[in-house]
């Protein structure tokens, strides 16, 4: 899922100002990581009038990325939005962008930051799996990434600053070389892995714009 | 094909000695010009190093030429960190039409460890892919994407770094070969104060022949002073400083003096290792100790 986190509360109230704003959460990937689901907007909704702001109301999406469904359940919230001078929204960059076409000549505010395609892997953390660089190669690694996992994206086995297995950039995470090289031990594909000369990556792939089905 | 110094004297089986340069924090060439006057005669190459640990100074491809206007051979470094693959070729080739031929290839220190670490890091390419790159443009006349280049090819000796110091040694061995493959004529290693260490590493490298495969050159760092030696041991990625040595410096009534008595050591011990052919001395904020380093280990006359 993408995973997110709402931007610190005194950031938010800067940002929203002296305007009204009406709260846009997300049924899906922001309500599993808690940063816009229907919790988080009451609890935020709290806090905001209590800090003086006028919230003219709220809705969670079904989900906020999809530009193709969500105009009818704007009905029923036409004039609370209406009256908001903005619309903050707590999904991902995605939703938020959506929210942005779906009302036009309304100012949004990012409520959130958009951090990683990842996994939870614990109730309270979530782990980087895909930078969606458009050309996957995590077959080659026995299915782990080293372009995501690896802050150098080294993709011909760890760098010099890895300390006792750890990552230099992250030093309380393991280094993924460490955890490609146990598996590739396991599969019998060590050699292949580490004494053959991975080509550099393609790229090309990982900003396009536009996809047809 | 033309060789450049630091090559003929590896070639011709010489110890050799690099020794590091870096560039300024703003655009004097007054301060690598004093380094080289320092330290001329007293290495036989001499590494521009490229935004080192990730902080922004004067370009080694300029130090790289400043230091050859003095009439010096220089080490262009080349870092994955700050430029994509179009760059990195791109000089690659100004290197060679300027005279410049011995260069490193690293990827890098990532930017957060750095003074700029807002910054976006490339990392486009890793080490390994750089010098295969490095490696084709030279000797099979093509760039990354396999287009024949249209003019003379680059003259480079390619070195590489290595750090024999983390993880597992049969890790690191295989990272070495693997550099080996990818086309790697010259290895710098990450500073030796594990001695042991060292030579455990040197044992399997020697194991696998891989000594008479690429010049292997140890790493040397005098530990200037305490809190250096604190630095490099607590904070830096990748270094390791025994805990005996740390005592070492420590108790030392005179640690200047400790610190280059402790370099004249480990230079002799490291002399005798089979299958090291050089010493790469990076002496940070203290350059003009090199020449005394030298002359003191018996590398003189260079």
């Amino acid at each position: 899922m993408i995973i997110s986190e709402q931007k610190p509360f005194d950031e938010l109230l800067k940002k929203i100002g002296r305007r009204s704003v009406f709260l846009f959460g997300c049924s899906e990937c922001a309500t599993l990581c808690h940063s816009g689901g229907k919790r988080e907007l009451l609890k935020l909704k709290k806090k905001l009038i209590a800090a003086h702001v006028n919230v003219t109301g709220w809705v969670v999406l079904e989900p906020a990325c999809s530009l193709t469904n969500n105009e009818k359940i704007f009905e029923q919230y036409k004039d609370q939005i209406e009256q908001a001078d903005a619309l903050a929204v707590f999904a991902c960059g995605d939703g938020t962008q959506v929210v942005n076409s779906l009302f036009p000549k309304k100012s949004v505010i990012s409520g959130t930051n958009t951090l990683f395609l990842g996994v939870k892997s614990t109730i309270t953390s979530y782990e980087r799996r895909c930078n969606m660089c458009g050309t996957c190669i995590v077959d080659e690694f026995n299915g782990i990434c080293p372009i995501t996992r690896c802050p150098k994206h080294m993709l011909n086995g760890p760098c010099g600053g890895s300390e006792k297995g750890n990552c230099e950039v992250y030093p309380d995470m393991p280094c993924v070389w460490e955890e490609i090289k146990e598996k590739a031990k396991k599969l019998g594909n060590y050699h292949l892995i580490f004494l053959n000369v991975q080509p550099a990556h393609d790229w090309s792939q990982s900003q396009v714009l536009k996809k047809e089905r | 094909m033309m060789k450049t110094n630091l090559q003929q004297l590896l070639n011709q089986g010489h110890f050799v000695v690099t020794a590091e340069i870096g560039p300024p924090k703003g655009s004097d060439p007054q301060s690598i010009v004093r380094k080289t006057e320092q330290l001329n005669g007293y290495a036989d190459a001499f590494n521009i190093t490229d935004n080192q640990t990730a902080v922004a100074r004067m370009s080694s491809l300029a130090g790289a030429c400043i230091v050859r206007q003095q009439g010096m051979e220089p080490v262009f470094q080349m870092a994955c960190r700050d430029r994509n693959r179009l760059a990195l070729q791109a000089d690659i080739l100004g290197a060679s039409a300027l005279g410049i031929h011995n260069m490193l290839f690293v990827t890098g220190d990532h930017q957060s460890k750095g003074n700029h670490p807002h910054a976006k890091g490339v990392f486009d390419i890793d080490s390994i892919q750089l010098i295969s790159i490095a490696k084709n443009l030279r000797d099979i006349h093509i760039f990354e994407n396999q287009e024949m280049l249209k003019s003379k090819s680059p003259q480079v000796f390619i070195g590489g770094v290595s750090n024999p110091f983390v993880s597992s040694i049969p890790l690191r061995v295989d990272r070495l070969e693997k550099k080996i493959r990818a086309g790697a004529d010259f290895i710098q290693t990450q500073s030796v104060f594990n001695l042991s260490r060292f030579e455990e590493w040197m044992d399997a490298v020697r194991d696998r022949d891989l000594d008479n495969q690429v010049h292997i050159l140890a790493g040397i760092t005098p530990l200037k002073s305490v809190k250096m030696m604190q630095r490099m041991k607590y904070h830096v990625p990748g270094v390791d400083i025994p805990d005996s040595l740390e005592k070492r410096i420590l108790d030392a009534e005179d640690v200047e003096e400790e610190a280059l008595l402790l370099t004249d050591e480990l230079i002799r011990s490291i002399k005798l290792i089979k299958g090291v052919h050089g010493v790469h001395i990076t002496a940070l904020f203290w350059e003009q100790k090199i020449p005394e380093i030298v002359k003191k280990s018996g590398l003189l006359p260079r």
